[in-house]
């Protein structure tokens, strides 16, 4: 059986499923609209630790401990890990997996990374090279304030397009075994660039990469809109979203009445998040805590979600560079029997 | 009516500091480096001193004002000390300001944590 | 190829730059004026306790005012209230001195896990580092063409 369709896609013909989930947020994300979706809420955002990164790396790890946990499986039956987060040189997953003790992958796709390591977890399930393999990844609104930009006690206003970073960690085990939704197709994203440099607009970075790669499956699938329940992107926030829309609608795509954000998901109105949530953990905990739990519920069988990473660095935006964008596309079906 | 003239003239200096910050998308750091500059170069052409006098603390509080501050000191420095006046000047007559900043910027750090946000 | 991604760059710039929803100038002006006015307000009342109670001279008391409310801005920061007033405020809470303050106490107290000295005494200079560079190499300049050209 053809294993690739077009130029981006791969199909999974051995069924890989996710067999179980774990999220864990901090409290802002706890008060928003999906707060009973979510295993776990940080006390605060601190969670007794002694800095902003080791409560992050705390939250990966405990939210993968979970994860095997709810898959009824022991750490040394996971044969791989695949995780990232958004700090420098990938500290949290680096620093996650030294205590986990399980043969890693790390990986930074910025805020793409959840879908990204879903996409090579499945692939290497159904090639037969793992049969548990866990995906992780996190974010910290403090870890990322500091590093990206300014310190928490800095007074200054957030521009209306500007976006929260989501304090938040999700996890699920891919497995040869067991029950839950399949993976069927992968259709991984180039890095799309329409040179925005402004970093309070991040969801117009992304939103070009979102259309290319959601247009990519479309036409390597054959599938249109209607074939899916759901179409979910990670992080383009409600200005984001909207630009999404309209180019896929120039494309010829109407997804707009099954096209759900995760950053706009996340928080409601009234929580001055400006345009909405961002950050790996975003599509994270989104997407483990509130669309598989929708799929196990029956609401929806097939989902199509790409997490959405803007792949700036400090040094970049100083060096007056614009903003690469990047989306992995998961496609994600509930199989009976 | 000194303190209205503060409010109005320290309000509209920061008017436009808000005007370039919204319309275009200077950095916090970048706003303060321009005002610093500019109140040096107006205070050195004579035209910032006239606004202190008016305005009092409306117009020596707000940034230019510790630039007006720096201009001031250099040229009465170079006056009664010729060249090394241009490097003493400045910061002698901005010292105050400068040890305050960071003695205390260290203390309140030795003291405090930072809060996450709401 | 170059020519035609250039257009279509533009294009996609140029349609965000309309489409995209616009902080409200009227109302950050106000509340800049606001909050800037009242900071100056403050810096006015230090500077008169200064001159009638203390009994300085006007470049005492200025010098003295520019320390309090340093100190001001200092402690507001260390207790977390100046970040909510920079939010309101905006460029209001910025541009007068205890802005200045606020942006060297919240990297000195956000870095101090890096350490005393590459920490906390290194990145309290992020903003202000820029700002006496400028400030003071410009009175230096000022200095040399004053005693030149025009003395």
């Amino acid at each position: 059986m053809e294993k690739r369709l077009g130029g981006q896609t791969v199909v999974l013909h051995n069924n890989p499923k996710i067999i179980s989930r774990a999220s864990i947020v901090g409290r802002k994300e706890s008060q928003g609209p999906l707060a009973e979706y979510f295993d776990e809420v940080m006390p605060d955002n601190l969670w007794g630790e002694d800095s902003w990164e080791k409560t992050e790396c705390r939250m990966l790890k405990e939210v993968c401990e979970k994860a095997i946990i709810n898959a009824n499986k022991q750490v040394t039956d996971i044969n791989y890990m695949f995780a990232g987060d958004l700090l420098n040189q990938i500290m949290t997953a680096n620093f996650a997996a030294r205590q986990l003790g399980i043969p890693f992958f790390g990986l930074f796709g910025a805020c793409s990374t959840m879908t990204e390591a879903l996409s090579l977890g499945s692939i290497m399930v159904d090639g037969g090279y793992a049969n548990n393999v866990l995906c992780a990844t996190s974010s910290h609104f403090c870890t990322a304030e500091r590093q990206f930009r300014y310190p928490l006690e800095q007074g200054t206003q957030r521009a209306p397009t500007g976006q929260w970073t989501v304090t938040g960690a999700g996890a699920v085990i891919v497995s040869n075994k067991g029950d839950g939704p399949s993976v069927t197709h992968i259709t991984t994203g180039k890095v799309i660039d329409y040179g925005i440099k402004d970093v309070n607009n991040m969801g117009a970075a992304m939103a070009p990469a979102a259309a290319e790669t959601i247009k990519t499956h479309f036409q390597d699938t054959g599938r249109g809109p209607q074939d899916y329940d759901l179409i979910v992107t990670g992080d383009l926030g409600k200005f984001g979203r909207e630009l999404t829309i309209d180019l896929l609608a120039k494309e010829g795509y109407d997804i707009s009445s099954r096209y759900i954000d995760c950053g706009c998901e996340i928080y409601s109105e009234d929580q001055n998040v400006q345009s909405g949530g961002s950050g790996c953990g975003c599509s994270a905990v989104v997407f483990t805590g509130f669309i598989l739990k929708k799929m196990e519920d029956g609401e929806i069988n097939r989902v199509l979600i790409g997490s959405t990473g803007a792949l700036l660095s400090t040094t970049s935006t100083q060096q007056g560079e614009s903003i690469p964008g990047i989306v992995h596309l998961v496609a994600i079906e509930k199989k009976e029997g | 009516m000194e303190y209205v003239r503060a409010f109005i003239v320290g309000g509209l200096i920061c008017v436009i500091g808000q005007i370039l910050i919204d319309k275009t998308a200077l950095t916090p750091a970048r706003i303060l480096v321009i005002f610093v500059t500019s109140g040096v170069i107006l205070g050195a052409l004579g035209i910032y001193e006239p606004l202190v006098e008016y305005a009092g603390a409306g117009a020596t509080i707000p940034l230019p004002g510790f630039g007006n501050t720096l201009a001031k000191g250099v040229i009465k420095a170079v006056k009664s000390d010729g060249i090394l006046g241009a490097f003493i000047g400045g910061v002698q007559a901005a010292a105050g300001g400068i040890a305050a900043a960071v003695f205390f910027g260290y203390l309140i750090a030795l003291i405090f944590d930072p809060k996450t946000k709401r | 190829m170059d020519a035609i991604k250039q257009k279509q760059d533009q294009e996609y710039q140029q349609y965000v730059y309309k489409k995209m929803p616009k902080s409200n100038l009227f109302k950050n002006c106000m509340l800049a004026f606001l909050v800037g006015g009242a900071i100056c307000t403050v810096g006015q009342i230090v500077l008169n306790i200064g001159k009638n109670y203390y009994n300085m001279n006007q470049e005492r008391a200025a010098i003295f005012t520019s320390i309090v409310m340093i100190f001001l801005g200092a402690v507001l920061t260390g207790i977390g209230v100046y970040d909510d007033i920079g939010k309101i405020g905006g460029a209001g809470s910025i541009v007068p001195i205890t802005g200045f303050s606020n942006s060297i106490v919240s990297p000195a107290m956000e870095f101090k896990r890096e350490g005393y000295v590459l920490g906390v005494g290194a990145k309290m200079f992020v903003v202000a580092g820029p700002v006496l560079v400028y400030g003071i190499g410009t009175s230096v300049l000022i200095g040399l063409i004053y005693h030149f050209f025009i003395k």
